[in-house]
């Protein structure tokens, strides 16, 4: 099986240009459909996971175990009535949820879920990622802005004070994870933490993942920072207006989101795909099985991820606007600066 | 100085109105608040109420004093029960009738159990509006336990018009109250349950304490009451100072805060659920036996059965169901403590069988005009804690 693969990749890449491009495609295509799946089957599981923290069962009505929800729930919002509010900006309108899907699916691009699978294996990986995150920013100002409506207008607003104040933490979070790792490439840190003696850098990078854990959440606009889009006050936040496919848009660009977001927790501070070396080295046969098997791994330190989300919004309670500022600004950033200074002396004097 | 004056000037943002509701998930009904903002901050807000508004005052001027009973119902609908209860008290005291002791303790218990079932609803939506979910759905269980137990009591759920004028519909069966005491021995665990998620949960406190603060002598003067009025620390509640039905053969103690902010009153009404249960737990002990309807046929319908056998009777229920019993003219007010707030009932008797007034003193409609006094100067995210903290339905505001 494998060797027919490696004989097709050899012949594919015997047109040279050409075959590079298609393999490119092929990839694109793979992780596009993987992670779309992943998306609508990250709502289902959702949707368990809370109703069983509250004594609900969850859905349960299409397909066995209500496992075909999510393309019932696809299809609905596909056939919905697209209605634009009449003093919205019509253009703007249109282009907003487009923006923040790409942005959140572009990410996707220099994510390896796997050694060597991964569309776009730059050096400057993580720079890209934030960027990308950044940009998914302008889709919620645009659309809030657009949008004419006020509640819209508010929660793209906070929204954009929200990303740009918990962007930097979160990259400021993540440098410790380059100082360590000597790298901006997201194979290279995965494979630095399995050289590692501890196996991932969430242990010596602790400071540094509870501030990426914090900055997390508000930077998917999830709970307890989901004031752009707080449903006691601003109704729907920046999406307000849209409905059909264009809300399903955002609906998918959030999710995507996190699964992103996760996966970026997952690489930087969990190893990857990888189990640390001192347990590979207690269990050999691990060097032997296939490569599925890394891939499980990974996805399920993802799906660890995923989980805490859900069980952080079935808990806590929402914070306020100007407390959500202040924890990312007073709080959030002097503790990953210090966690800066703390690595790179630590690095210099050996220790690490 | 004339120059900085100028470039402040050029800094001053337009201000922002928003309508909050009618339609909006966190005004607890329709509840309309017009909110002039700067940013995020409120200059000022201005309730709107009456949306809801059905004439309950007029419609109860046109039926006797038996059949505007359900009307009661309609006023604050989750909590019924403690309408129907305020609304005979209320008939009973024009009247110069007394229930017997049974139908007196077995109105305390449903009265408690709405307090109860009013509480879970309250403390459900305001976590919710907070961002939290998972209480109020855990709260809601507990809640339907309630509501099986009214469908138990009289077959209605929501709108039970179960005690009457002189005592109470129906007699209370054994089912009820051993499935009634195994809720209450059980329910101060789940309390427990809801606290442990909210109560110190430091989101919480950073959400709720000192956020609408109101003082001790401005909660009077707005004419706060129940919960709201007790969060500011003054300890007035009408089951204590003017006690009605067994209110005065059972001991509970009445939670009052300290600073008069969300916290306390959130504290406040989690201490009043526990103390309801307290309540309950007491009459169903002491439960006396007896006849649940008083002996004053002149102002209560005859037995139903009585009724289909008896002449008499009919001829009885016929006169007082068409034209109403025969009133002593003059006016009456009682006042009972329904989970929102004292709600009293006002009646202007002419000595015919209906009403010539009937007026409603709704703590709703009071609270729903502290809302500017509790809101501005704060964020838009502390209305939407303040709406929950007051506690308003409005169809008991707007009637």
């Amino acid at each position: 099986m494998s060797d027919l693969f490696m004989q097709a990749l050899t012949f594919i890449r015997s047109f040279g240009i050409l075959g590079e491009i298609f393999i490119a495609l092929l990839k694109i295509v793979v992780v596009f459909s993987v992670t779309l799946l992943h998306v609508a089957y990250a709502t289902y599981w959702e949707r368990k996971v809370i109703a069983h923290m509250q004594f609900r069962l969850g859905p349960r009505e299409v397909g066995p175990y209500g496992l075909f929800q999510p393309f019932a729930d696809g299809i609905k919002l596909f056939f919905k009535e697209d209605i634009i509010p009449a003093n919205a900006d019509k253009p703007i309108f249109y282009l907003s949820p487009v923006i923040f899907f790409i942005s959140a699916l572009t990410s996707l691009s220099v994510l390896p879920f796997f050694d060597g699978f991964v569309v776009a294996d730059i050096n400057v990986g993580i720079l890209f990622l934030l960027a990308m995150s950044s940009l998914g920013a302008y889709g919620i100002v645009m659309s809030g802005w657009s949008s004419g409506s006020k509640y819209a207008f508010l929660g793209g607003l906070r929204s954009a004070s929200q990303v740009i104040s918990y962007e930097t933490p979160m990259g400021l979070s993540l440098v410790g994870v380059m100082i360590m790792a000597g790298s901006l490439n997201l194979t290279d840190i995965v494979k630095g933490q399995f050289a590692y003696p501890t196996g991932a850098y969430v242990i010596p990078q602790f400071i540094g993942f509870f501030v990426f854990m914090v900055a997390m959440f508000a930077e998917t606009n999830r709970l307890p920072f989901d004031l752009p889009e707080a449903e006691s006050e601003l109704v729907a936040g920046y999406f307000t207006e849209y409905s059909g496919f264009r809300f399903a848009m955002f609906f998918l660009g959030e999710y995507t989101g996190m699964l992103i977001m996760s996966s970026i927790g997952t690489i930087c501070f969990l190893g990857g795909w990888t189990l640390p070396k001192f347990v590979m080295d207690a269990l050999p046969f691990l060097y032997q099985v296939p490569a599925i098997f890394w891939v499980v791994v990974f996805l399920a330190k993802v799906y660890a991820f995923m989980f805490f989300y859900y069980w952080i919004r079935a808990t806590l309670p929402r914070y306020r606007y100007d407390q959500l500022m202040a924890i990312g600004w007073k709080v959030l950033i002097p503790i990953a600066l210090f966690n800066i200074v703390l690595t790179g002396t630590l690095k210099i004097m050996g220790w690490l | 100085m004339q120059e900085l004056d100028d470039t402040d000037k050029t800094f001053e943002t337009k201000e922002l109105t928003i309508s909050l509701g009618p339609q909006h998930p966190a005004t607890h009904g329709v509840l309309r608040l017009v909110l002039h903002l700067n940013g995020e901050t409120v200059v000022k807000c201005t309730p709107y109420v009456g949306y809801l508004h059905r004439g309950v005052e007029k419609l109860g001027e046109n039926r006797t004093y038996f059949a505007a009973l359900p009307l009661s119902d309609r006023l604050d609908y989750i909590s019924s029960m403690n309408n129907n209860v305020g609304y005979v008290n209320a008939v009973e005291k024009l009247f110069g009738i007394e229930a017997p002791a049974r139908a007196k303790f077995i109105r305390t218990i449903v009265a408690e159990m709405g307090r109860l079932s009013s509480h879970i609803i309250w403390l459900g939506t305001h976590v919710l509006d907070i961002g939290a979910t998972t209480p109020f759905l855990h709260a809601m269980a507990a809640r339907e336990k309630i509501l099986d137990l009214f469908e138990i009591l009289c077959g209605a759920r929501l709108t039970v018009s179960y005690p009457r004028v002189g005592g109470v519909r129906n007699d209370i069966s054994q089912q009820f109250l051993d499935e009634l005491y195994d809720f209450v021995l059980d329910f101060p665990s789940k309390m427990d349950d809801y606290e442990t998620l909210v109560t110190e949960n430091r989101i919480w406190k950073d959400r709720t304490v000192d956020i609408g603060v109101i003082s001790r002598e401005e909660a009077i003067n707005w004419g706060l009451t129940g919960g709201t009025l007790r969060g500011s620390g003054v300890d007035y509640d009408v089951r204590k100072y003017a006690p009605y039905d067994a209110y005065d053969q059972v001991e509970f103690d009445v939670p009052v805060g300290k600073k008069g902010d969300c916290y306390d009153r959130y504290l406040v009404r989690v201490e009043e659920m526990r103390q309801a249960n307290r309540i309950i737990k007491q009459c169903v002990e002491k439960l006396p036996a007896g006849a649940v309807m008083a002996d004053a046929p002149k102002f209560t319908l005859p037995p139903k059965d009585m009724i289909l056998k008896d002449m008499e009777h009919l001829i009885h229920q016929f006169i007082l169901i068409t034209k109403g019993p025969s009133v002593a003219e003059g006016e009456v007010y009682v006042g009972t403590e329904v989970p929102k707030g004292e709600l009293g009932f006002y009646f202007v008797s002419d000595g015919t069988g209906k009403p010539y007034r009937m007026r409603v003193r709704a703590p709703s409609f009071v609270h729903a005009s502290v809302m500017p006094r509790l809101c501005e100067g704060g964020l838009i995210a502390d209305v939407i804690a303040n709406i929950g903290t007051i506690d308003i339905v409005l169809g008991e505001c707007d009637r």
